[in-house]
Protein backbone atom coordinates (compact mmCIF):
# COMPACT_ATOMS: atom_id res chain seq x y z
CA UNK A 1 0.00 0.00 0.00
CA UNK A 2 1.67 3.21 -1.16
CA UNK A 3 -0.30 5.11 1.54
CA UNK A 4 1.92 7.38 4.05
CA UNK A 5 3.55 4.68 6.24
CA UNK A 6 6.14 3.98 8.57
CA UNK A 7 7.81 0.43 9.07
CA UNK A 8 10.40 -0.69 12.06
CA UNK A 9 11.08 -3.58 13.47
CA UNK A 10 13.44 -5.16 16.02
CA UNK A 11 14.79 -8.87 17.22
CA UNK A 12 13.93 -9.46 20.86
CA UNK A 13 15.39 -12.33 22.91
CA UNK A 14 12.35 -13.48 24.29
CA UNK A 15 9.52 -15.71 23.67
CA UNK A 16 6.38 -13.78 21.69
CA UNK A 17 3.98 -14.39 24.85
CA UNK A 18 6.85 -12.09 26.89
CA UNK A 19 6.71 -9.82 23.97
CA UNK A 20 2.96 -9.69 24.18
CA UNK A 21 2.78 -8.79 27.47
CA UNK A 22 4.97 -6.15 27.27
CA UNK A 23 3.22 -4.29 24.25
CA UNK A 24 -0.16 -4.42 25.29
CA UNK A 25 -0.45 -4.72 29.22
CA UNK A 26 -1.49 -1.01 30.20
CA UNK A 27 1.43 -0.88 32.98
CA UNK A 28 4.00 -1.91 31.45
CA UNK A 29 2.47 0.35 27.94
CA UNK A 30 3.27 3.43 30.19
CA UNK A 31 6.83 1.83 30.64
CA UNK A 32 7.62 2.30 26.69
CA UNK A 33 4.90 4.14 25.31
CA UNK A 34 2.34 6.39 26.56
CA UNK A 35 2.84 8.25 30.31
CA UNK A 36 -0.89 7.18 31.31
CA UNK A 37 -2.41 4.42 29.23
CA UNK A 38 -6.17 3.69 30.10
CA UNK A 39 -7.11 0.60 27.32
CA UNK A 40 -9.19 -2.48 27.58
CA UNK A 41 -7.28 -4.97 25.35
CA UNK A 42 -10.47 -5.90 24.00
CA UNK A 43 -11.35 -5.10 19.89
CA UNK A 44 -13.41 -1.97 19.88
CA UNK A 45 -12.64 -0.74 22.91
CA UNK A 46 -12.35 2.97 23.39
CA UNK A 47 -9.18 4.06 25.66
CA UNK A 48 -6.98 7.16 26.07
CA UNK A 49 -3.42 7.90 25.85
CA UNK A 50 -1.85 10.51 27.90
CA UNK A 51 1.54 11.98 27.23
CA UNK A 52 2.39 14.89 29.64
CA UNK A 53 -0.85 17.04 29.09
CA UNK A 54 -1.41 16.51 25.86
CA UNK A 55 -3.03 12.92 24.75
CA UNK A 56 -5.92 11.57 22.82
CA UNK A 57 -8.64 8.54 22.05
CA UNK A 58 -6.97 5.36 21.26
CA UNK A 59 -9.63 2.56 19.53
CA UNK A 60 -8.19 -1.40 20.00
CA UNK A 61 -8.85 -2.60 16.68
CA UNK A 62 -7.18 -6.29 16.21
CA UNK A 63 -6.18 -8.97 19.18
CA UNK A 64 -4.99 -11.97 18.30
CA UNK A 65 -2.31 -13.10 21.12
CA UNK A 66 0.56 -13.88 21.01
CA UNK A 67 0.65 -12.50 16.83
CA UNK A 68 -0.77 -9.45 16.41
CA UNK A 69 -1.98 -6.21 18.09
CA UNK A 70 -3.56 -3.35 16.39
CA UNK A 71 -5.19 -0.05 17.71
CA UNK A 72 -6.38 3.51 15.61
CA UNK A 73 -5.45 6.81 16.65
CA UNK A 74 -4.88 10.40 15.98
CA UNK A 75 -7.90 10.28 14.58
CA UNK A 76 -10.51 14.01 15.22
CA UNK A 77 -12.16 14.36 18.57
CA UNK A 78 -15.76 13.38 18.80
CA UNK A 79 -15.15 10.97 15.85
CA UNK A 80 -14.89 7.41 15.57
CA UNK A 81 -11.82 6.46 13.90
CA UNK A 82 -12.14 4.85 10.81
CA UNK A 83 -9.54 4.43 7.13
CA UNK A 84 -9.43 7.90 6.00
CA UNK A 85 -9.24 9.67 9.20
CA UNK A 86 -6.93 8.11 11.48
CA UNK A 87 -3.18 6.41 11.93
CA UNK A 88 -3.05 2.77 12.21
CA UNK A 89 -0.64 1.04 14.59
CA UNK A 90 0.03 -2.13 14.07
CA UNK A 91 2.12 -4.91 15.28
CA UNK A 92 2.97 -7.92 14.88
CA UNK A 93 5.14 -10.46 16.54
CA UNK A 94 6.81 -13.60 14.72
CA UNK A 95 8.76 -16.11 16.56
CA UNK A 96 12.37 -16.90 15.45
CA UNK A 97 13.48 -19.84 17.20
CA UNK A 98 12.51 -20.87 20.45
CA UNK A 99 12.92 -17.47 22.40
CA UNK A 100 13.47 -15.07 20.27
CA UNK A 101 10.65 -12.58 18.55
CA UNK A 102 10.74 -10.44 16.04
CA UNK A 103 8.18 -7.53 16.84
CA UNK A 104 7.48 -5.43 13.72
CA UNK A 105 5.46 -1.86 13.80
CA UNK A 106 3.85 -0.08 10.99
CA UNK A 107 2.03 2.55 11.23
CA UNK A 108 0.13 3.89 8.42
CA UNK A 109 -2.15 6.37 7.41
CA UNK A 110 -4.95 7.13 5.19
CA UNK A 111 -5.01 4.89 2.05
CA UNK A 112 -6.00 5.52 -1.63
CA UNK A 113 -9.06 7.03 -2.15
CA UNK A 114 -11.13 8.82 -4.96
CA UNK A 115 -9.38 6.95 -7.53
CA UNK A 116 -10.38 4.39 -9.72
CA UNK A 117 -9.30 0.78 -9.11
CA UNK A 118 -6.92 0.87 -12.24
CA UNK A 119 -5.48 4.13 -11.27
CA UNK A 120 -4.96 3.15 -7.45
CA UNK A 121 -2.59 0.08 -8.83
CA UNK A 122 -0.79 2.40 -11.78
CA UNK A 123 0.16 4.68 -8.94
CA UNK A 124 1.11 1.83 -6.40
CA UNK A 125 3.00 0.24 -9.03
CA UNK A 126 4.69 3.25 -9.92
CA UNK A 127 5.62 4.29 -6.18
CA UNK A 128 6.17 1.35 -4.00
CA UNK A 129 8.20 3.78 -2.14
CA UNK A 130 6.33 4.91 1.16
CA UNK A 131 6.48 8.75 2.55
CA UNK A 132 10.02 8.65 3.71
CA UNK A 133 11.65 7.77 0.33
CA UNK A 134 9.52 10.87 -1.10
CA UNK A 135 10.26 13.10 1.91
CA UNK A 136 14.16 12.00 1.00
CA UNK A 137 13.42 12.92 -2.12
CA UNK A 138 12.11 16.46 -1.87
CA UNK A 139 14.99 17.11 0.56
CA UNK A 140 17.49 16.42 -2.18
CA UNK A 141 15.41 18.48 -4.70
CA UNK A 142 15.13 21.13 -2.07
CA UNK A 143 18.38 21.31 -0.95
CA UNK A 144 19.57 21.52 -4.97
CA UNK A 145 16.76 24.14 -5.51
CA UNK A 146 18.61 26.74 -2.96
CA UNK A 147 22.07 26.07 -3.99
CA UNK A 148 21.48 27.33 -7.71
CA UNK B 1 8.35 11.09 24.50
CA UNK B 2 5.69 11.90 21.96
CA UNK B 3 5.69 13.81 18.67
CA UNK B 4 2.72 15.84 17.62
CA UNK B 5 2.80 16.23 14.00
CA UNK B 6 0.61 19.13 13.39
CA UNK B 7 -2.62 17.60 11.92
CA UNK B 8 -3.59 19.74 8.93
CA UNK B 9 -0.01 19.06 7.92
CA UNK B 10 -0.13 15.17 8.11
CA UNK B 11 -3.18 14.87 6.53
CA UNK B 12 -1.95 16.85 3.79
CA UNK B 13 0.95 14.58 2.94
CA UNK B 14 -0.27 11.30 3.76
CA UNK B 15 -2.87 11.64 0.78
CA UNK B 16 -0.87 9.90 -2.33
CA UNK B 17 -2.47 12.16 -4.47
CA UNK B 18 -1.54 15.21 -2.73
CA UNK B 19 1.84 13.75 -2.71
CA UNK B 20 1.95 13.53 -6.68
CA UNK B 21 0.73 17.09 -7.09
CA UNK B 22 3.72 18.01 -4.45
CA UNK B 23 6.21 16.19 -6.65
CA UNK B 24 4.87 17.81 -9.47
CA UNK B 25 5.05 21.19 -7.68
CA UNK B 26 8.67 20.65 -6.55
CA UNK B 27 10.07 19.48 -9.81
CA UNK B 28 8.39 21.89 -12.38
CA UNK B 29 8.75 25.00 -10.32
CA UNK B 30 5.06 27.42 -10.04
CA UNK B 31 2.61 25.80 -12.56
CA UNK B 32 -0.86 26.75 -13.12
CA UNK B 33 -4.05 23.97 -11.70
CA UNK B 34 -5.13 23.55 -15.80
CA UNK B 35 -1.10 22.33 -16.18
CA UNK B 36 -1.26 19.75 -13.11
CA UNK B 37 -4.34 18.66 -13.84
CA UNK B 38 -2.87 17.78 -17.57
CA UNK B 39 -0.14 15.54 -15.50
CA UNK B 40 -2.26 13.52 -13.21
CA UNK B 41 -4.97 10.69 -13.10
CA UNK B 42 -7.45 12.91 -11.90
CA UNK B 43 -9.64 15.63 -12.44
CA UNK B 44 -9.31 19.35 -12.69
CA UNK B 45 -11.58 19.46 -9.52
CA UNK B 46 -9.81 17.07 -7.70
CA UNK B 47 -6.59 18.49 -8.41
CA UNK B 48 -7.97 22.14 -6.88
CA UNK B 49 -9.37 20.52 -4.09
CA UNK B 50 -5.99 19.19 -3.40
CA UNK B 51 -4.25 22.32 -4.01
CA UNK B 52 -6.92 24.09 -1.32
CA UNK B 53 -5.69 21.41 1.23
CA UNK B 54 -2.31 21.89 0.48
CA UNK B 55 -2.50 25.64 0.56
CA UNK B 56 -4.08 25.24 4.22
CA UNK B 57 -1.58 23.42 5.31
CA UNK B 58 0.98 25.89 4.07
CA UNK B 59 2.42 23.27 1.96
CA UNK B 60 1.86 25.63 -1.15
CA UNK B 61 0.97 28.99 -2.31
CA UNK B 62 -0.32 30.46 -4.94
CA UNK B 63 0.23 34.18 -6.97
CA UNK B 64 -1.43 35.59 -9.92
CA UNK B 65 0.48 35.91 -12.62
CA UNK B 66 -1.67 38.32 -15.47
CA UNK B 67 -4.46 35.91 -16.28
CA UNK B 68 -3.10 32.42 -14.64
CA UNK B 69 -3.11 31.67 -10.86
CA UNK B 70 0.47 29.76 -10.35
CA UNK B 71 0.96 27.59 -7.70
CA UNK B 72 4.51 26.25 -5.83
CA UNK B 73 5.61 24.91 -3.01
CA UNK B 74 7.03 26.53 -0.02
CA UNK B 75 10.60 25.04 1.25
CA UNK B 76 10.15 26.08 4.67
CA UNK B 77 7.32 24.06 5.66
CA UNK B 78 8.54 20.83 3.47
CA UNK B 79 11.34 20.82 5.37
CA UNK B 80 8.95 21.19 9.01
CA UNK B 81 7.11 18.59 7.39
CA UNK B 82 9.88 16.28 6.77
CA UNK B 83 11.61 16.65 10.35
CA UNK B 84 8.13 15.77 11.65
CA UNK B 85 7.84 12.81 10.18
CA UNK B 86 11.93 11.81 10.78
CA UNK B 87 10.69 12.33 14.52
CA UNK B 88 8.01 9.81 14.24
CA UNK B 89 9.95 7.57 12.98
CA UNK B 90 12.77 8.32 15.39
CA UNK B 91 9.79 8.09 17.82
CA UNK B 92 9.01 4.52 16.96
CA UNK B 93 12.65 3.36 17.40
CA UNK B 94 13.22 4.35 21.06
CA UNK B 95 9.74 2.90 21.87
CA UNK B 96 10.90 -0.61 20.27
CA UNK B 97 14.50 -0.20 22.01
CA UNK B 98 12.51 0.10 25.21
CA UNK B 99 10.11 -2.94 24.74
CA UNK B 100 12.85 -5.03 23.83
CA UNK B 101 14.53 -3.99 26.94
CA UNK B 102 11.29 -4.24 28.81
CA UNK B 103 10.59 -8.28 27.14
CA UNK B 104 14.18 -9.45 27.59
CA UNK B 105 14.34 -8.12 31.08
CA UNK B 106 11.07 -10.06 32.05
CA UNK B 107 11.83 -13.20 30.05
CA UNK B 108 15.56 -13.41 31.89
CA UNK B 109 13.43 -12.71 35.50
CA UNK B 110 11.08 -15.32 34.29
CA UNK B 111 13.89 -17.76 33.62
CA UNK B 112 15.88 -16.86 36.83
CA UNK B 113 13.34 -17.29 39.59
CA UNK B 114 10.39 -19.48 37.98
CA UNK B 115 7.52 -18.62 36.14
CA UNK B 116 4.93 -16.75 39.13
CA UNK B 117 1.79 -18.64 40.33
CA UNK B 118 -0.73 -16.19 39.23
CA UNK B 119 0.28 -16.32 35.74
CA UNK B 120 -2.63 -18.83 34.16
CA UNK B 121 -2.22 -20.47 31.17
CA UNK B 122 0.40 -22.45 29.77
CA UNK B 123 2.54 -19.54 28.93
CA UNK B 124 5.30 -20.25 31.07
CA UNK B 125 5.43 -24.46 31.05
CA UNK B 126 8.18 -24.92 28.92
CA UNK B 127 11.51 -24.13 29.50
Amino acid sequence: MPGLAIERDVLIEAPAEVVWRTITEPDQMSLWFADRVQLVIEAGAHGYLGFGDQGGPVVVETVDPPKRFSFRWNHPRGEEPVVGNSMLVEFTLTPEGDERTRLRVVESGHELRDWPEAEQQRYADEHREGWGEFFDRLVVVLSEQRSR
Amino acid sequence: MTVQVDDELWSAVSDPSRRRVLDLLVANGAVSASWLAGHVPFSRQAVSKHLVVLEAAGLVSKRKQGKEVLYEIRADRLDEATRAMADLAAAWDRRLRAIKRLAEAAHAGAKKHRPRAEEKGADDGER
